[in-house]
């Protein structure tokens, strides 16, 4: 097993391997341990105190509350987004396929100040909800609607590329075999995205969980309604030069988000395990 | 065989271990040698780092500068400006922001850079009146015809009335304007501490809209429409009620505070970019008749008394205003009201 590196086609595991550890020192290593030294410099009572802190457990909730519905919505949709992407063709089909990515290349302000104008109560489409009673910016249906922004493309960027390998034959052997159009979707189809819909799931999720951009033009950051965001916290925390607090509740963050990706990681390790062996 | 392949291998690891570090060694070497570079050349070039609702003023200023010192000295010199919370931005110079002069909204964020060993201590007394050429303070905007009748600070209590007004853990606005509502609730309830916070407290709760900075508070509260009334600098407000004069109207508390946004020499930096005589000249000017004119015509409050005179039409001068030193001085005031713990958590997290 060791080192077989020699036999490869493409020669140059040592620059590459260089690179890669360069890189992923500089760039994640490296500052997510002065994360870990920052908050270290405070006593073990002083950082519960801190992250305890009724304010900061209240962003902490409505972080994680938030962004984990915005990832399940992002799973539906996402899911039916990829599902048209993929197998239907019309005119338009490429465009819209760009348009997924649009998020990513959008500066988070420039989404949040976007969103929070068009669904404010005099906003183009805020303005008729209102009239439904309900309103959207400065409420957590805002904070949702900016995190469902910014998490779709990658669970339709995780399921795509499934969805296009997925070999219609299993479809129509389930349907051969008797199978219920629901059935041949659950059983069938969903059991072999599910990977890819965890691998986006989790994504998403992290991605929301430390979203700041287009977050705080929304969401009105109003501790009273508990529409403070941990990102925001963290920044109020840093403009008071409060470097300790800042980086304990980060690495707070640092270690859910963590958390939630060995969780996806361990199911689909389970998964690829049980396929494996059938 | 075997042992001649690993150590080939190490070799090459090495290899790409300190041709990755050459590269970054490069890379920072760019870097240092490019602010070199613009520091000889032809046109120099000074940042401002300043607060949220400065932007229009400094552009009419910068232009104002750059003719007034290339008529003088000959030299063309370049602006760069950048605009944030005042909190935020006195961290991004600690951090290592290469601002030559900051202009913030209060004396409390220009200590927080100088205690980080970037300015000298006795900044407050290089230009008059404690290194403030204008001052500023805290009003409030309603929507036209006033229809939640709010005439002073007990107004904005009253149930039902929705204030827009940002966050005093990162404006410096809304600092002035915490303390502002609380020299009123001193003054009305005899100085009974249980009072005034019961005060605060209740004005507090009205507030819907948090922004972090100034600028985006008068966002919400002009473009998205939000809440009635606005707490902020008197100087958004008046441009506010110039831009759009059949939507808004100012209203002057009975009480409000002397808000001074002060200036200085980044000198750490200055030095360094050898723009420090630039940096002086460039904040001495504010002071100058045409400086203090546009600082008037921008809705900030000239220092020079005739100058603001001119202006009269434009600030009610007949407000009582308090000043920090009321507080204490702002140590004071921040570990008092704003500092984690302080007042402000304590009346807000009720």
């Amino acid at each position: 097993m060791r080192f077989t590196h020699s036999k490869r086609v493409i020669p140059g595991f040592g620059l590459t391997m260089g690179v890669t550890i360069a890189m992923l020192s500089l760039l994640i290593l490296i500052p997510l341990a002065s994360v870990f030294v920052y908050a270290f410099r405070m006593s073990a009572a002083d950082f519960l105190e801190t992250v305890t802190n009724s304010a900061v457990l209240y962003a902490f909730r409505t972080s994680i509350v938030c962004a984990l519905l915005a990832a399940l919505i992002n799973c539906v949709f996402g899911t039916i987004l990829a599902w048209v992407l993929v197998r239907y063709d019309f005119p338009g089909k490429r465009f819209l396929d760009g348009l997924i990515e649009l998020p990513f290349a959008l500066p988070t302000a420039v989404a949040g100040i976007t969103l929070s104008k068009m669904y404010s109560t005099t906003g183009i489409l805020g303005k008729p909800l209102a009239g439904l009673g309900i309103e959207v910016s400065y409420t957590h249906l805002g904070l949702l609607v900016a995190l469902v922004f910014i998490g779709i493309p990658f669970v339709v960027r995780a399921i795509q590329p499934v969805l296009e390998k997925l070999d219609p034959q299993y479809e129509e052997a389930a349907f051969i075999l008797g199978a219920s159009r629901r059935k041949t979707f659950f059983r069938i189809i969903l059991s072999e995205l599910r990977p890819a819909l965890l691998t986006g799931f989790g994504l998403a999720f992290a991605r929301g969980l430390g979203e700041y951009g287009s977050v705080i033009y929304i969401s009105g950051n109003s501790a009273k309604e508990h529409t403070q965001v941990v990102s925001y916290v963290i920044m109020q925390k840093l403009n008071y030069m409060d470097y300790a607090s800042a980086t304990s509740i980060a690495l707070i963050l640092l270690i859910i988000s963590f958390l939630m990706l060995l969780f996806v990681n361990m199911v689909q390790v389970r998964q690829s395990k049980r396929t494996n062996a059938v | 065989m075997h042992s001649v392949m690993n150590k080939k291998t190490i070799l090459k690891r090495g290899l790409a271990l300190s041709l990755a570090a050459v590269l970054i060694g490069s890379l920072s070497a760019c870097g240092s040698s490019s602010t070199e570079e613009s520091a000889s050349s032809e046109a120099l070039t000074i940042t401002n780092v300043s607060y949220d609702p400065t932007r229009e003023l400094y552009q009419a200023y910068n232009e104002a500068f750059v003719a007034h010192y290339q008529e003088e000295t000959g030299q063309t010199v370049e602006i760069i400006q950048s605009h944030g919370g005042s909190g935020g931005q006195a961290r991004s110079v600690v951090e290592g922001a290469d601002a030559d002069v900051v202009t913030l909204a209060l004396a409390h964020d220009i200590t927080l850079i100088e205690q980080a060993g970037l300015i000298e201590p006795d900044w407050i007394s290089e230009f008059e009146g404690n290194s403030s050429p204008y001052t500023s303070t805290i009003v409030f905007l309603v929507r036209k015809g006033n229809p939640k009748n709010i005439t002073d600070w007990d107004s904005l209590v009253q149930d039902g009335v929705e204030i827009i007004h940002p966050d005093p853990k990162s404006s410096g606005a809304a600092c002035w304007g915490f303390l502002a509502a609380w020299y009123y609730a001193g003054q009305r309830f005899g100085g009974d501490e249980a009072q005034m916070k019961e005060f605060v407290h209740d004005l507090y709760a009205n507030v819907t809209v948090m922004d972090s900075g100034a600028r985006g508070a008068t966002t919400t509260f002009v473009e998205n429409g939000q809440g009635d009334v606005l707490v902020s600098w008197e100087n958004e407000a008046i441009q506010t009620a110039e831009e759009y004069p059949d939507d808004y109207e100012i209203i002057t508390p009975s009480v409000s505070i002397l808000a001074q946004p002060s200036v200085a020499i980044v000198d750490e930096n200055a030095d360094k970019n050898g723009t420090q005589e630039l940096a002086h000249e460039y904040l001495a000017y504010l002071y100058s008749d045409e400086g203090q004119t546009i600082i008037g015509e921008h809705g900030y409050r000239p220092s020079n008394e005739a100058i603001l005179n001119q202006f009269a039409d434009k600030y009610n001068l007949d407000i009582n205003l308090c000043t920090i030193d009321d507080f204490g001085g702002w140590d004071a005031a921040y570990d008092k009201f704003f500092y984690d713990g302080g007042v402000f958590d304590e009346i807000y997290a009720q």
